[in-house]
């Protein structure tokens, strides 16, 4: 009935199009005047994960003697069945980051463990609020700490063709603020994650399952269209089945283009010399899957993100710091669906050429006394470790990192010896 | 009415308007259903007055002279290249354009494209749907917005066909009637250009007529089916194949003037006397004597008011408004409010807002992904000032801005975009992913949901490893979701 289209026909758009238009490398324009001045010229990118990593599954205490009590068969262990990797006499890597491994071994990368922000509840979005603004508590604010760094640092040229860059919408709070910022986009979207679907899946069941079911069908056809190649990081794993084999592919290759990417902005001459970027997906409650499960593929895309920063750095990685924190720990127990909740105290990781490596900072706690009887203690402030990074790497004087940068934490001393 | 004030106020805002902004849950719910009725008497309401938008008949002569140009710079550039082909010298380079540039430098690289401009037709369509848009953003309510999406997607045009004229269609033949007599809009729809394009009766010629006989051209019938099946009263309601064809037969010479014939009025509606079909004709048992383009009229007139009529209308309202299967005391009420009121349609909208089972129904009905789209750009309260995108996932949505797949328009049943639920997923997180850093989840929740949100939700949400997901999954909650 109707004839062909006479007068043109709209651009289809494919999905890949549609999704550019978030913004996820976010990055300063100008070079550090100060460490120009010393003969060096530092690249800073920091990496927020959003969700709060387990630090213990990341690394774990292998020598403390409470260690496989609390964790039982999800303990990550030198000679369990699927062996860590040693690091020290007391700590071993989650096997999934064999690129951290190599690179600890070459002195080029640090693991702070038991470290927090000075948040000490369990909200995510308060929790990211404190890790990303900077402030010793939640509250309204519009700035993050690094962009205050940036603005305490005397710029030397701007640098950044235009090309390069474009001005992004909205940027996460850890770069929002005063200093001009760039974004750049990877053009792949990062696939709504397993655990958002698992989430609204979940909420579907208990409130209407007509959604469950038409959400679960598609999800299942997507599964087979992708069977055999790209797998499958969208679909949720039905219970007690195992993942199929090369899962998270598209989480770890979404990893993997926007660090590289941004790595690649920061190695240039004309390029940004501070990044940022987010990775979600950590809060893992359910089948957390340290060893062979979720949080084995995040872990294993989050390497494969540092190795392709490594890479993409060049020559450029000898002056690089890359500076991995998340908003909280988790429970240093398993709970009752093989996951952990909401927690304290976790790792922060440093990674590049500029950093002293090689070694685990750490003023254990022990996991004896668990902070309110569930959490690892937190003994290091993760304010100091981002203090002496900024510091030390960029230069940023002392004063605006007590007062500016980090307010109220004069009592908090920068951690010294980090970079160099 | 077992909802509290709040509870009903949010009802009112996802059932029959675009979803709450921030603060109007509150700000109507002390008398919920006096705002809409309130909405349906603000003067002015429904119409769009943006004077930089083209009337169909501009736009029909914009696209002309867009076209002449183009044919002209092809004829141009034809008679260039075969001129420089003739030349012994070779050109420097083979490429055309090489050859118009009488001194490009062999070496040079391709002149960087400038950012090109789409074409005029396309121009037109998103200026238009970026209007569009923006009024339903901005709605209080939006119960006439609604109200203004039912009535085209009923009468609809696909911008397939008719790319430049679908905005002003709109606003012409259905903007104009909203609220006013049923038969007025059919007959501003029947006329207009872009239904005469549509479905083919600009071409439609009586074959005793003085053009068909000249031309050994002529009915086409679908516009008449159309009418009858799906306009007015409705498939296997009233009406036979005759009826069909001599309807067709009635509305021959109602079309369209080529621009090319007449630079001033090209593009408008006309009664064309050399292609009428001459003589009386029999529609639906009663005969219509031939009074030319008052003949036509007067169908219209009768079918506007016909009983089956009524109920396929009450039907198709009840249907998008409250339930995939509306109740029969529902659908009454409502065809009762248009027979009784001559095919008042704003009386029928007030039966609407004002029947116990518009109010009592269970929020079962899957949001269509435009009015999804709509409410979560309201509820996020996000500007929108690239329109592109949002067309873009209404496309990936399966529901293209003016392009229904067939003159049924989109379908009404959540049966139909269940499916869709995934890509739902993929727009929402893609929207959370921009935005969701920005606005509080559990505000944004009792700003968008109010008393309307299960604790399973609020837990969801309050528990999302981020803001963003947890934007994500308020958006996806069947609450918001369904109405």
């Amino acid at each position: 009935m109707t004839n062909n289209n006479t007068i043109g026909r709209l651009h289809a758009p494919s999905r890949r199009e549609l999704l550019l238009a978030s913004g996820v490398l976010f990055a300063w324009a100008h070079m550090p005047k100060l460490a120009l001045a010393e003969g060096r010229d530092p690249r800073l990118l920091v990496v927020v994960l959003r969700g709060a990593l387990d630090g213990l599954a990341a690394v774990a205490p292998v020598g403390d003697q409470d260690w496989v009590k609390l964790r039982g068969d999800k303990a990550l262990l030198l000679d369990g069945p699927t062996p860590a990797l040693a690091l020290d006499n007391f700590f071993a890597l989650n096997p999934a980051m064999p690129n951290l491994h190599r690179l600890y071994q070459a002195k080029q990368a640090a693991i702070v463990h038991a470290a927090a922000t000075p948040y000490r509840e369990r909200s995510h979005f308060d929790g990211q609020d404190v890790l990303e603004s900077g402030l010793s508590r939640p509250g309204t604010t519009d700035t993050g700490w690094l962009n205050r760094a940036l603005g305490a640092i005397e710029p030397a040229g701007r640098v950044g063709g235009k090309q390069a860059f474009a001005v992004g919408p909205v940027t996460p709070l850890v770069v929002r603020g005063p200093a001009p910022v760039m974004s750049w986009t990877p053009p792949r979207l990062q696939p709504a994650s397993d655990d958002t679907i698992a989430r609204l899946l979940d909420l579907y069941r208990h409130t209407d399952p007509a959604l469950a079911r038409a959400l679960e069908e598609r999800m299942g056809l997507a599964a087979i269209a992708r069977a055999g190649g790209m797998t499958d990081a969208m679909a949720p794993p039905k219970p007690g089945q195992p993942r199929p084999a090369g899962a998270g592919a598209q989480v770890k290759a979404y990893f993997a283009e926007a660090a590289g990417a941004a790595a690649k902005f920061m190695a240039r001459p004309d390029g940004p010399r501070v990044g940022a970027l987010a990775f979600d997906g950590w809060d893992t409650h359910a089948d957390e899957g340290a060893l062979n499960g979720r949080l084995a593929i995040l872990l294993s895309a989050l390497d494969g993100a540092l190795a392709a920063i490594e890479t993409g750095m060049g020559g450029a990685w000898g002056q690089a710091v890359v500076a991995i924190v998340t908003e909280f720990g988790r429970t240093a127990r398993i709970n009752g669906t093989d996951g952990t909740d909401h927690g304290t105290a976790t790792v922060a990781l440093l990674a590049g050429g500029a950093v002293k490596g090689g070694r685990v900072i750490a003023d254990w706690p022990g996991l004896k006394q668990l902070h309110d009887g569930r959490d690892l203690k937190p003994t290091t402030d993760l304010r100091a470790v981002l203090k002496g990074v900024l510091r030390d790497h960029l230069r940023v004087g002392d004063n605006a990192l007590a007062a500016k940068v980090f307010p109220d934490s004069g009592a908090v001393k920068p951690m010294g010896g980090l970079v160099g | 009415m077992t909802l509290d004030p709040k509870a009903q106020a949010a009802l009112a805002l996802h059932r029959f308007g675009f979803g709450p902004r921030a603060g109007t849950i509150a700000t109507i719910a002390s008398d919920p259903r006096g705002a809409l009725l309130a909405e349906l008497d603000r003067p002015g309401i429904g119409r769009l007055t943006d004077p930089d938008l083209f009337t169909t008949g501009e736009a029909a002569r914009a696209v002309f002279d867009y076209r002449q140009e183009r044919k002209a710079a092809r004829l141009i550039e034809r008679a260039e290249r075969e001129a420089t082909s003739q030349t012994p010298t070779p050109a420097p380079t083979p490429t055309p354009q090489a050859g118009m540039e009488k001194d490009a430098k062999p070496e040079a690289a391709p002149a960087p494209k400038a950012a090109p401009q789409p074409p005029i037709p396309q121009q037109i369509y998103l200026e238009e749907a970026k209007v569009r848009f923006d009024a339903a953003l901005a709605a209080e309510l939006g119960f006439v917005e609604r109200l203004v999406w039912f009535w085209s997607n009923h009468f609809c045009v696909s911008a397939d066909k008719v790319r430049p004229f679908a905005g002003a269609y709109e606003r012409e033949a259905i903007r104009a009637h909203v609220l006013g007599r049923f038969a007025d809009m059919l007959l501003a729809v029947e006329q207009h250009p872009a239904m005469l394009v549509y479905l083919d009766n600009a071409r439609s010629i009586g074959p005793k007529s003085p053009a068909g006989v000249n031309r050994g051209r002529g009915l086409n019938e679908n516009l008449a089916r159309e009418i009858l099946e799906l306009h007015t009263v409705g498939v296997r309601s009233v009406y036979t194949q005759p009826d069909v064809t001599n309807f067709a037969k009635v509305i021959t010479g109602w079309t369209v003037i080529a621009p090319r014939q007449d630079p001033a009025r090209g593009g408008e509606f006309s009664f064309n006397v050399r292609m009428h079909e001459p003589g009386a004709q029999t529609v639906i048992g009663k005969s219509y004597p031939d009074t030319g383009i008052e003949q036509g009229r007067a169908v219209l007139a009768d079918l506007a008011k016909h009983p089956a009529t009524a109920k396929h209308l009450a039907t198709k309202l009840a249907r998008h408004f409250v339930a995939d299967t509306p109740s029969p005391a529902l659908v009454g009420v409502l065809s009762r409010r248009f027979l009784d009121t001559g095919g008042d349609l704003k009386e029928m909208a007030k039966a609407l807002v004002t029947s116990p089972e518009a109010w009592d129904a269970p929020r079962g009905k899957l949001k269509r992904p435009s009015e999804w789209i709509v409410s979560s750009m309201r509820a996020t309260g996000v500007p929108v000032p690239d329109i592109r995108p949002i067309l873009n996932a209404q496309n990936l949505l399966g529901e293209p801005l003016w392009r229904p797949p067939a003159p049924k328009g989109f379908p009404d049943d959540a049966a139909s975009w269940l499916d869709g639920l995934a890509q739902r997923l993929d727009i929402a997180n893609q929207l959370a992913r921009r935005v969701g850093g920005l606005v509080d989840p559990e505000q944004t929740t009792d700003a968008a949901l109010g008393p309307l949100a299960s604790e399973q939700t609020r837990q969801t949400i309050k528990r999302a490893e981020s803001r963003p997901q947890a934007l994500a999954l308020l958006l996806m909650a069947p609450e918001f979701q369904r109405r």
